[in-house]
């Protein structure tokens, strides 16, 4: 399997007044992974995707994307759905893909309505009629319905149920292009371990482990969330 | 449906299992076509650099043959199916007979309580 680099994170470091965030972090990511960022509350996963949309600026160390730093071009090319959502409450779901659509140059307006329809999603709905889980089904839709190179999905699964669950994942296995990378932070480890490459294990602000899914269950003989429980035990 | 997974054994061995037994069951007859890697892998509810991994090693097998122009399909070779079907039928054997010893039965013990669980109709 080639190991093409997609982005690259060298002494990667957030300090926020006294508090260490991310600290001398070192990171690669392949082209083509589905690649699961998991860590305790705290461990710097939100501020690591943070400064890799360029929402936050390191205070030290630097991110590669495509060879660049975060800013125009790269967001132009990485799909990112925060932890919580941006979306203006009044506008109606209809309204928000056209936004989308004019907004990013990658973004497939068909394969949005087609996940809407399969949710059962009325396009016509005004954002704020609709449940939390619903609104935050919306917001994943549109962020999977880009063709962007490098998807980064902060919690993307928490609030919707079981069965929505499954569909977006199937959903996330049969859209992204072989090229592509997704990189997940989540706490719902045994619900999406089955569709990931790797996982990346973060503490107090870095990496503490990176290997592919079937390595750990090889090694260690159970499960990433098993594992997970073993090392972040408090 | 995914299909069912343990959590503690790798992903890309109970797919190669999976998949022989969806062939030496009929589920896919020998000359059949299979779905692609990625229509499989969204079946199953895995990675599709996973459902590739497990694909290649039926490969090496023969199990799975592909060709240039049409993708991958099932072997028609029926003899292979037969020992792949006698190699899982030894390996599910011996794992029953391991636990049996574990819970203290010897092999005649084991074998009275096979003959009676069939007569019994199990």
């Amino acid at each position: 399997m080639g190991m093409e680099v997609l982005a690259e994170i060298k002494g990667l470091t957030k300090v926020y007044g006294k508090t260490l965030a991310v600290n001398n972090m070192n990171l690669i990511i392949p082209k083509g992974r589905i690649i699961g960022l998991l860590g305790p509350n705290g461990s710097g996963k939100t501020t690591l995707i943070k400064m890799m949309n360029g929402l936050l600026t390191p205070t030290a160390g630097n991110i590669l994307i495509n060879g660049e730093e975060p800013g125009v071009p790269t967001k132009a090319r990485v799909a990112y759905l925060p932890e919580r959502t941006y979306l203006q409450n009044g506008m109606k779901v209809c309204d928000i893909v056209d936004f989308f659509c004019d907004f990013y140059a990658d973004f497939d307006r068909d394969r949005a309505f087609t996940m809407l329809s399969s949710l059962d999603i009325p396009f016509t709905a005004q954002l704020k009629t609709l449940s939390k889980g619903t609104k935050e089904k919306v917001q994943l839709i549109l962020v999977m319905s880009r063709n962007a190179d490098l998807y980064i999905l902060d919690e993307p699964i928490a609030g919707v149920d079981p069965a929505a669950r499954d569909y977006i994942l199937k959903t996330i296995i049969t859209n992204y292009n072989e090229n592509a990378s997704i990189l997940l932070s989540t706490h719902l480890i045994s619900d999406i371990e089955n569709i990931l490459d790797e996982v990346i294990f973060i503490r107090y602000g870095q990496v503490l482990t990176h290997m592919t899914v079937d390595q750990i269950r090889e090694e260690q003989g159970k499960s990433v969330d098993s594992y997970f429980r073993e090392v972040f035990a408090c | 449906m995914a299909w069912n997974l343990d959590a503690d054994k790798p992903i890309y061995a109970q797919i190669v299992e999976i998949i022989q037994m969806q062939i030496i069951s009929g589920q896919y007859k020998a000359g059949d076509r299979l779905p692609s890697v990625r229509e499989l892998a969204a079946e199953a509810s895995v990675n599709p650099n996973t459902m590739q991994k497990a694909l290649a090693e039926l490969e090496r097998s023969n199990l799975i043959i592909t060709q240039r122009t049409s993708g991958r399909s099932v072997t028609e070779d029926s003899e292979l199916i037969k020992k792949t079907q006698a190699h899982l039928a030894d390996e599910y054997i011996r794992s029953f007979f391991r636990m049996m010893k574990e819970l203290g039965y010897s092999n005649e013990e084991i074998l009275a309580l096979i003959k009676k669980a069939a007569e019994e109709g199990v």
